[in-house]
């Protein structure tokens, strides 16, 4: 079984947000860099435990500059067998997931693997675009995910609840929390990692269509209000008739 | 054209859906024209969309619709959106407009921006639009330089305005592929509104000490129709459903009032609830971060506060209905 499982370069959780060059660039001095948190700990952690349980190849792919090798190394040390880097810095989900289709129409992938959003544009649009290019079913949000032969069960969250769904192979899917649990790179895994194969290719040439061209910080909150604990019908009073919210 | 794909729940239309209709009739106003609105599979009261603002409701009848396969929709959407010469679609930034959003930025070429909360504007010819982005930390405003635009709309950021009446449903024939995900089964907490939703949420965090204190914060819940919510060290111990995990590695929600009872306010719960109207912290110590965020704070212990809010507001509430 072949698997691709597309990742993201995103700021750590608890990075600074600030922007540079007149508000049009995301400030990156200072800030910590991670695979985005869905891509690693659900989407790579579960492709890896099919191939455990399946055989087969898991390959890791990221859209993006020289810089982001780290983060794909990390991949690797994981457990990943193989990765591949587009040497573009993208500006586009659109972008991003023509990219990927391209190099995966050549490589006829069992299941193409997505996070569900990444946390820095929270668009959750990759997958479903991977999967349109490349005309194959999606299943969004997975929670669980498993095989047999050909057919896998999913279960995906939805508003309130969750769905379950079944669908032949090939398929692209994106992961949620529920897929799998953390993996902590061991010692040897980082030894491999240096050894195995990252292959940089260029992109195929994309115009984009939509692009995020300035960005501001939300308003600062201003100080609390404390309510005396022993003053709930105050807190009640100000909830209605200042905060206008019940 | 603008034209809003509104989703059903069992062949009903929810808030979201009137939310959905605001928004598209928003839009076409600043557009300079028209806002229809696309249903899909079993429908009941699709009229009634004309409220809000279409000037028309295209219906695509068909029973194997009722289920969602992105794929299928995908083709059923662009393909209506081409023969009505629609400019700009927009759907919910649900769990089915996410499965669409980017299926229909490559069927029709398309720009697309997910999750909007404001209205687009024509800036000297360029539409340019806001959304929320690092996890609430930041708003980006994007350019759409395609002629086609794609955009999802964040839940709750836009409230449902009656502007009309009725209006005349169209059947629209277009031929349904047959699709490739099968749905065996659908799961809903039934009677609670689910959280994306949700204009009034409780939340509760570590400081419950354990699954068997949580009828404290039901009894508070319940007295305000709110739906409960959690910190995810509390799901991950499975002391609530995953589902009701909020924060940035679980649903970002935005609802009119949090109140978040014994949760610190690490950075990573923050990002799911800042963009919350309002927020009460009930946390017996003052040092706690979530104070930094909430705009009514508690400074107390949460087995004696959260019966006493509840009190009040049940007190409050009878004097409402009387
Ligand atoms: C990458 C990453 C992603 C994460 N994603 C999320 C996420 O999506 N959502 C999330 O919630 N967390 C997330 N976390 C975890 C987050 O950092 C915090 O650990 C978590 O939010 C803490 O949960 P808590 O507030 O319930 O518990 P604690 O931090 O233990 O806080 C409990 C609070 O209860 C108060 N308390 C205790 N007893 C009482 C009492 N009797 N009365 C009143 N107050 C009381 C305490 O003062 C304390 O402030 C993430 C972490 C990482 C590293």
């Amino acid at each position: 079984m072949k698997i691709l499982v597309c990742v993201s370069k995103t700021p750590e959780t608890t990075a600074r947000i600030a922007f540079t060059n007149g508000n049009t660039e995301f400030d990156s001095s200072g800030v910590q860099f991670i695979m985005n948190p869905y891509d690693e700990w659900y989407a790579l952690v579960r492709a890896i435990e099919l191939q455990e349980a399946h055989g087969g190849t898991v390959t890791i792919i990221n859209v993006g500059p020289a810089e982001n090798d780290t983060v794909i190394r990390k991949g690797l040390a994981i457990g990943a067998d193989e990765a591949v880097r587009v040497d573009v810095s993208p500006r586009s989900a659109l972008y991003v997931a023509k990219q990927i289709a391209e190099y995966a129409r050549e490589q006829q992938f069992d299941i193409i693997f997505a996070g569900k959003e990444t946390i820095d544009h929270n668009g959750s649009e990759v997958g479903a675009m991977v999967a349109e290019y490349l005309d194959m079913p999606f299943i969004s949000f997975a929670t669980t995910l498993s095989l047999e032969g050909e057919r896998a069960t999913i279960s995906r969250e939805i508003e309130g609840g969750e769905e379950v769904q079944e669908v032949n192979l090939p398929f692209v899917v994106s992961a949620a929390k529920g897929m799998a649990e953390q993996r902590i790179p061991n010692m040897r895994g980082i030894m491999m990692a240096k050894k195995k194969p990252l292959n940089v290719i260029p992109p195929v040439p994309f115009e984009d269509l939509a692009v995020a061209t300035s960005y501001t910080l939300p308003p600062a909150k201003t100080a609390v209000k404390l309510v005396s604990p022993d003053n709930m019908d105050e807190l009640v009073r100000l909830l209605h008739e200042e905060a206008k919210v019940i | 054209m603008v034209l809003v794909l509104v989703e059903t729940q069992k062949g009903k239309f929810r808030k979201p859906a009137f939310e959905l209709v605001t928004y598209g009739y928003q839009t076409a106003q600043v557009l300079g024209t028209e806002c229809a609105a696309l249903v899909l599979g079993t429908a009941e009261g699709a009229e009634e969309l004309g409220k809000y603002g279409a000037s028309k409701v295209y219906h695509v009848q068909d029973s194997s619709l009722d289920t969602m396969d992105s794929q299928v929709y995908a083709a059923v959407a662009s393909q209506a959106a081409s023969q009505l010469g629609a400019k700009v679609v927009v759907i919910n930034h649900s769990s089915t407009g996410k499965s669409l959003l980017g299926r229909l930025a490559v069927r029709l070429n398309a720009g697309s921006v997910a999750g909007v909360n404001g209205l687009p504007v024509l800036e000297g010819g360029v539409f340019k639009v806001k959304k929320p982005a690092f996890s609430g930390k930041a708003i980006s405003e994007y350019e759409v330089t395609s002629d086609a635009k794609v955009l999802s709309l964040m839940g709750n950021s836009f409230q449902p305005k009656v502007v009309g009446g009725p209006v005349a449903v169209e059947k629209l024939d277009i031929d349904v592929p047959a699709g490739r995900v099968v749905s065996r089964e659908m799961k809903r907490v039934e009677g609670v509104t689910p959280l994306p939703e949700a204009e009034l949420v409780v939340s509760g965090g570590r400081g419950l000490k354990g699954p068997e204190n949580w009828g404290i914060l039901e009894d508070l819940a319940e007295a305000i129709g709110a739906t409960t919510a959690c910190s995810r060290p509390v799901a991950d111990a499975d002391w609530r459903p995953h589902h009701e995990h909020v924060g940035q590695t679980g649903i970002a929600i935005r609802p009119n009032l949090y109140i978040a009872i014994g949760i610190s306010g690490a950075i990573q719960h923050l990002a799911g609830v800042n963009n919350s109207q309002t927020i009460v912290v009930i946390n017996k110590d003052p040092e706690a971060p979530f104070f930094k965020a909430a705009d009514y704070g508690v400074v107390g212990d949460l087995f004696e506060v959260v019966p006493r809010l509840t009190e009040a507001l049940r007190k409050f509430k009878a004097e409402q209905a009387g």
